[in-house]
């Protein structure tokens, strides 16, 4: 079939580098959500204001309209809203899943430890004395321990999706607009969902879908349409001297006697950076890391098809699983670290093996799909594209 | 021969003792780097130049004490009029703590303008962060309570010292108070306030091996110790935010 069709072929080819660049944000999330380990000296978080949490969501967004984009103009939008909405099912169970898990690291440590030091810390595991109203708002979404935050951000942006994406086919660029406009309005008028036992959502939804919505039009032509900004040299030397500026200043914060270096007025206009509401800063660093990705890694360049990339592809391939398996062997990493009060030797250890295990298990996946006959290479070949959502 | 010999254990016997001592110095120290004299304590250096005295609040959530029989004598506030009175000799030194768990930072910000009226305190040394933490109040309420809890401090005309959380590698994975521990930074540096950064100084011990911060136990000597410790560190930081150098090998430096 591809024989019949190239042209189509070629045009819905799925960017490798959305799957490489999307498998190497899981590990750097993996990576980070170890507290207190060495490796993840790597990740990019400590050499710039944004981190993997921006990629992930901006490449989730990009591949959520290149696959629902294509099936809501083919078979229209009841179908593909289904479609949407199984997707977020699905997730919604992955995350009550780690929660179970979580569950039961923290009733383990509540047997288990005890220090007078921290008797204060400790009350963190009071919520245990009353399973009936965590579980149930760990169900509502509103309990969301330390690092699942991601999962519920992605699970609202996929309910906003159906409404945003057929808006995002007629008119793209004004429901690009409206999602300025909302996270805006997120800044201005303080918007987020509530959390549980009290305060906000980690992740605003509503200032995080403008990354998932610009992704998911850059999809839909917006990217063609920039064209000509992203190969502007103008452009890129913003890009470049912009990220040599937040280079310098995350320098600042890992060495404190470097702090004299950042005028009074920049640190008063800059600080606090926002993660929460992603701080027009990161998306600003998102940006200019993507400018220069997009410059010198050009999207057919053979290179990416060489075998030492294979294993993040694949990782970014499934990203669902995988993500979950990270936020997991997180869990479980960090658990073995603390439970031997392990060194960097031992950091390493579990930061490489994590990253292996989720390999694997990527590779497990895929060949799960394939003899369901609907593994990525085939998808290129089926004009039913609806099994292909499984990946967006 | 024989007189070798007793020339070598002599010497190997104070060798030894002065490793000993050493060690017993070294025991918790905190590198420079850790304790940036960032700003002055005029006011703490005044009254102890001036008028010889010095009248410290401690106003802080649990983790600024410690239970079990003689808990407040080995808290930190304690340790830390200990440490004081033995640096500054001839000084009248008296450490008052304000300590009740549960207290948000709203909840002590209420509360200062009575325990700067009540104590006239020349230094506040206000911890903050865990039961935010703990309550997961959100992190710009936390600052505004922090920057109302300030300006008191302020306006009474006392110094102050905030300090941030403990460092609990048991309990990271479910207590998420770095967004916390950040939000104290940055006021301290856009107020010029001198912060001691509790969570990086145990960090630290743990690191180096002084303290096994992952240890199940429920006995109380290494709490006591650590505590000890806080309260020397801080000693330090304030003899030297206020320029007080009491001219001695400082154990902690």
């Amino acid at each position: 079939m591809a024989m019949v069709s190239p042209p189509q072929a070629a045009t819905s080819e799925r960017d490798l580098r959305l799957d490489l660049f999307r498998g190497l944000a899981l590990w750097l999330i993996f990576l980070d959500h170890i507290p207190e380990n060495i490796v993840s000296w790597f990740t990019i978080r400590n050499y710039g204001f944004s981190d993997a949490t921006e990629i992930f969501i901006f490449i989730s967004g990009y591949t959520g309209a290149f696959v629902y984009g294509k099936a809501m103009r083919e078979r229209g939008f009841v179908l593909s809203s289904a479609r949407i909405l199984r997707r977020a099912w699905q997730i919604y169970v992955a995350h009550i899943f780690l929660f179970t898990i979580f569950m039961a690291e923290i009733a383990y440590v509540a047997a288990t430890f005890d220090n007078p030091l921290y008797a204060e810390e400790m009350k963190i595991l009071d919520f245990l004395k009353q399973p009936d109203i965590t579980i149930f708002q760990a169900l509502l979404l509103k309990f969301k321990p330390v690092n699942m935050d991601v999962l519920p951000l992605y699970i609202v942006l996929l309910l906003l999706f159906p409404p945003t994406l057929f808006l995002l086919l007629r008119k793209p660029n004004l429901a690009l607009a409206g999602s300025a406009v909302l996270y805006a309005c997120a800044w201005r008028l303080d918007w987020n969902l509530p959390a549980y036992p009290n305060g906000v959502w980690f992740f605003n939804p509503f200032a995080w879908q403008l990354l998932f919505v610009f992704g998911a039009w850059c999809a839909l032509g917006g990217a063609e349409r920039l064209g000509a900004v992203l190969r502007s040299r103008a452009v890129l030397a913003v890009a470049i001297a912009y990220l040599l500026f937040a280079f310098a200043i995350t320098l600042t914060w890992h060495f404190e006697s470097l702090d004299r270096f950042v005028p009074g007025w920049l640190a008063d206009w800059m600080y606090p950076i926002d993660k929460t509401n992603l701080d027009v800063l990161r998306f600003a660093h998102f940006l200019a890391l993507a400018v220069v990705t997009v410059h010198f890694v050009p999207r057919h360049w053979p290179v990416l098809k060489w075998p030492i990339f294979r294993p993040a592809i694949v990782c970014g391939q499934h990203s669902l699983e995988v993500f979950c398996l990270g936020v997991f062997l997180a869990f479980a990493g960090q658990f073995i670290i603390a439970e031997s009060s392990g060194g960097p030797l031992l950091q390493t250890a579990v930061s490489v093996l994590g990253i292996i295990i989720m390999i694997a298990t990527a590779n497990l996946v895929s060949w799960y799909k394939a003899i369901e006959g609907r593994s990525p290479q085939s998808r290129v070949k089926t004009p039913d594209a609806d099994l292909a959502g499984g990946e967006a | 021969m024989t007189f070798v010999i007793a020339v070598l254990a002599t010497l190997a016997l104070v060798n030894g003792a002065a490793a000993a001592e050493q060690i017993q110095a070294q025991a918790c120290d905190v590198p420079e780097s850790l304790m940036p004299a960032a700003s002055d304590l005029t006011r703490v250096s005044n009254e102890i130049k001036d008028r010889h005295r010095l009248n410290i609040s401690v106003v802080g959530s649990g983790s600024s004490a410690l239970s079990g029989p003689e808990g407040a004598r080995f808290a930190y506030p304690a340790q830390l009029e200990r440490a004081l009175k033995e640096r500054l000799p001839g000084n009248e030194i008296k450490v008052t703590a304000h300590v009740l768990p549960r207290q948000t930072t709203a909840d002590m910000a209420a509360g200062l303008p009575k325990i700067l009226s009540d104590d006239q305190p020349a230094l506040v040394i206000w911890q903050a962060g865990t039961v935010d933490a703990l309550r997961g109040v959100e992190p710009e309420d936390f600052r505004t309570s922090l920057d109302q809890g300030l300006d008191a401090i302020a306006a009474a005309g006392a110094d102050v010292i905030m300090m941030n959380m403990q460092y609990s590698p048991r309990t990271e994975s479910m207590l998420g108070v770095s967004a916390f521990a950040d939000v104290m930074r940055w006021v301290a540096e856009q107020r010029g306030v001198v912060l001691f950064d509790r969570l990086a100084i145990m960090r630290y011990w743990s690191d180096e091996g002084t303290f096994d911060l992952y240890a199940a136990t429920n006995g109380y000597a290494m709490a006591h110790h650590v505590h000890e410790c806080i309260g020397r560190a801080l000693a330090s930081q304030i003899i030297n935010a206020a320029h007080l150098d009491d001219g001695k090998v400082q154990t902690t430096h």
